[in-house]
């Protein structure tokens, strides 16, 4: 028997301007050491669906519209708040995506640890206290003992992503529900995140819900997969099943936008663009206190039309670089030569005339448009301010870049928060177009997408790439985006560049022990191997 | 060029601005409406008193003395028999000259003041906000006195003091919202871009400040309308027989138990003014707030 049953679930959302489906009518099921990972997009209703379960959907606006949801053979449904809270946390447990909200930062982890166990258990605070220190022990915290009294801001992401999964597993549950638990995270300490959930799930014989949008991230560990769209299951099977015989469209599509290829080595002129020298970018600490060397003595070629790929992790000093390129940051000491010109030298016009020629392509689309101006505003200002276009003309160069990156032209007058991530992130990608550059700067342009909108978004960045003829900086944590997409790849850590070479050479014979690890953390490696 | 293309660059070139936008949703807001149509009808009335007032200014009659409300006299008369509505539409040129003059000094000073100084940051910053602390610290008394003392007594005077004392707030609270706007990658957009500092904080970062501001000035106005009824109270400020609404609801708190009218009336038109402003500043953060937007 399985441990949940959902049949016909259906949640909506009533607002002021209609009923919304979120979750319209779905079945699964969980069963006992077993991993179940529900994947979609955003606004799929792969997480409403879920926290309906536990009743953490907000009502209103919120409203269960029928179904059942059988854990071990009770409805939670049908269960009154009171009943539903002795459930949560005890034999349900939830792990979310960000770690660091959803940890008290006024509370010692300690502290934290052993509430769930205090409250539901009413134990004495020793007996909690050992027991919080073994789970600790068992979810890979080093020294336990001394740690146990920290604070959360004194880990790291993959620690507290730690400390919240040994939080949910304190009280047994039977089922662990974790939405996007990963996504947060570099790729090593995914790959670690990953691995720990899926050993804790077969030590302990639990159930699993794995809540994701990236089929590849879910590739090694589930058994089973459900995948939703618009509300609805699309599609549901093994493994195997889904991945080597997927049949629906929307699940083939999902496949098909995890990139897996290296980009083809572009032979021709090799005459840099670009030349790094020596590059140091450290931040002051104030006083008596050492700098934070961001970027530490880091020289590289860009040739003329390459896409170089920045690959990391978080820290390693990848945008940073970018950044110092461009003159966002302040530069230590080094060298930026832009077409023979040191770009770090220039001042007032000159560097106003520099800056025409490169632009950059930001991570956050939320946070990259002034919500205050419009599609038309955003774009009509580079093009004003570099005399591209002049007051009457302006209005068609605005459409051309709006053709030009895929946007309908209807939406001229429309405010950033109209558009969706996707639809953003080409607005500022014909931001960064307009004041016609040679070099762009793309600083993890897609991490903050779905999956397939990913994939559109570098498809439109590698054909205006071409039409614009640009050399590109491509930053990223994503190895297998950046293969896809560079010439070249070079290997960040710690601030310093740890190896180079072609996407193949890398993939293929990697040869420094950081680089080895990078690819060994790769989501859905199983699939290719 | 197809007629298509034609429209749509037509449909592209019509007003696009933020402003523009605003007073679209403005408009809708029917509270907001109403308030602007009583400042603006205050205003005028306050302009054209001269020529529409019902009595002269120095007109008095001592031998009707405090007279309620009458046919000749609407409001009534002061103990000095002077028409009250009459006196009420002079006060209130001053009271909302004072009123919107220093509120748009202290609006001007404090915004460009905390934009550039959390714009610019570092040592800049420091220096500039110590000012404002040091100004802060400062009893605001005897820095009116001391003017006063100095240049003597007059309205502009006036203007000045009072808007020099409401900046301070205006520019801490601008500096606040810049700071945490200027981590936005929107503005390394626009740096990269090549915008000078100047067009990026009047594009960038003030349209997207507005918010607090806003509510803050609407705020400001009739704290300053009270400041002068206060500072006029102590005899720095207006003089009779020059007189202010603040001034004639403190004549009129005096008398209050003999003749109420006396201190009704000025406080119904303070108050008007009040609700008036704060209907309209509410419904301008809305409608500034493309976010909000319901259409």
């Amino acid at each position: 028997m399985s441990l949940l049953e959902v049949q016909d679930l259906a949640v909506s959302f009533v607002t002021r301007n209609g009923t919304n489906t979120a979750v319209d009518g779905i079945s699964f099921g969980v069963e006992l050491g077993k991993i179940t990972a529900i994947i979609g997009e955003s606004g799929s209703g792969k997480s409403v669906a879920c926290y309906s379960l536990l009743g953490l959907v907000p009502m209103p606006p919120g409203r269960i519209d029928g179904g059942r949801a059988l854990f071990e053979g009770r409805d939670l449904l049908q269960l009154g708040e009171s009943e539903l809270r002795k459930i949560r946390g005890r034999d349900i447990a939830m792990i979310f995506q960000d770690p660091m909200t959803c940890l008290n930062p006024y509370m010692t982890i300690g502290k934290q640890l052993m509430e769930p166990l205090l409250y539901h258990h009413k134990v004495t605070g020793e007996v909690a206290r050992a027991r919080a220190l073994e789970l600790l022990e068992e979810v890979g915290i080093r020294d336990p003992e001394s740690t146990i009294d920290n604070f959360p801001h004194q880990f790291s992401g993959g620690m507290r992503q730690r400390v919240m999964i040994a939080m949910a597993l304190i009280n047994e549950p039977k089922l662990l529900i974790a939405d996007e638990p990963t996504t947060a995270l570099d790729v090593t300490i995914q790959a670690q995140i990953l691995k720990l959930i899926a050993e804790l799930q077969h030590k302990r014989d639990i159930g699993v819900i794995f809540i994701s949008h990236d089929l590849a991230v879910v590739a090694d560990i589930a058994d089973q997969i459900v995948v939703m769209k618009q509300g609805k299951i699309v599609e549901t099977g093994n493994r195997e099943g889904i991945f080597h015989n997927a049949q629906h469209p929307y699940t083939k599509k999902l496949l098909a936008a995890i990139p897996t290829d290296s980009k083809q080595a572009r032979p021709g002129t090799v005459e840099p663009l670009i030349r790094v020298q020596n590059l140091c970018t450290w931040f002051e600490q104030g006083k008596g206190k050492e700098p934070v060397k961001a970027v530490n003595n880091v020289s590289f070629d860009i040739n003329r039309g390459e896409v170089l790929g920045l690959v990391g992790e978080s820290g390693s000093g990848k945008s940073t670089i970018g950044r110092s390129i461009l003159r966002l940051v302040h530069v230590t000491s080094g060298q930026v030569m832009f077409d023979g010109t040191d770009v770090t030298a220039l001042h007032g016009g000159e560097l106003k005339h520099m800056r025409r020629r490169m632009q950059m392509i930001f991570q956050d689309p939320f946070a990259s448009l002034n919500p205050r101006m419009t599609v038309y505003d955003t774009l009509a200002e580079p093009l004003l301010l570099h005399g591209i276009e002049d007051r009457k003309s302006v209005a068609q160069g605005v459409l051309k870049l709006m053709d030009d990156v895929g946007l309908a032209r209807a939406f001229v007058r429309k405010y950033p928060h109209e558009f969706s991530g996707g639809q953003r992130q080409r607005i500022a990608i014909g931001r960064a177009l307009a004041t016609r550059p040679e070099f762009i700067v793309a600083d993890e342009p897609v991490s903050a997408l779905d999956v397939t909108i990913q994939a559109q978004i570098l498809d439109l960045m590698q054909q205006l790439g071409r039409e614009y003829g640009l050399t590109m900086l491509f930053v990223s944590h994503d190895l297998a985006v950046v293969r896809h997409l560079a010439d070249r790849i070079l290997v960040l850590y710690k601030g310093e560049v740890v190896e180079q070479g072609t996407g193949t050479e890398l993939f293929e014979s990697p040869q420094q022990a950081y680089t080895q690890r990078l690819l060994q953390s790769i989501p859905g490696r199983s699939l290719h191997a | 060029m197809t007629t298509q293309t034609i429209s749509d660059i037509a449909q592209a070139e019509q007003g696009t601005s933020l402003w523009k936008d605003a007073w679209l949703r403005l408009r809708k807001n029917h509270l907001a409406v109403f308030g602007l149509v009583l400042l603006v009808l205050f205003v005028i009335i306050a302009v054209l008193t001269p020529w529409i007032a019902p009595y002269s200014y120095q007109a008095q009659n001592l031998e009707l003395g405090a007279s309620p409300p009458s046919a000749a006299h609407w409001l009534g008369t002061d103990i000095f028999g002077r028409d009250l509505m009459t006196q009420i539409m002079y006060g209130g040129r001053i009271s909302l000259a004072v009123g919107f003059v220093a509120t748009a000094v202290a609006l001007l000073i404090g915004v460009t003041w905390g934009a550039v100084a959390g714009y610019v940051g570092g040592r800049a910053d420091a220096v500039m906000m110590r000012l404002v602390d040091i100004l802060y610290a400062l009893p605001f008394m005897i820095f009116i006195v001391l003017l006063t003392v100095v240049f003597g007594r007059n309205m502009l005077l006036l203007f000045l003091a009072i808007g020099a004392v409401e900046w301070l707030t205006m520019a801490r609270i601008m500096r606040g919202q810049v700071q945490s706007l200027r981590q936005q990658e929107f503005v390394e957009a626009a740096i990269s871009l090549g915008l000078s500092p100047a067009t990026l904080i009047r594009r960038h970062l003030v349209p997207n400040a507005l918010g607090p501001i806003i509510v803050y000035t609407t705020l400001t106005i009739p704290n300053v309308m009270l400041l002068e009824a206060f500072l006029s109270f102590l005899g720095l400020g207006i003089q009779p027989p020059q007189t202010s609404w603040g001034l004639l609801i403190s004549y009129g708190a005096e008398t209050m138990e003999e003749f109420p009218w006396l201190l009704i009336f000025p406080g119904v038109a303070l108050t008007l003014t009040l609700f008036s402003l704060n209907f309209l500043g509410d419904g301008l953060r809305d409608a500034l707030d493309v976010r909000g937007a319901k259409d």
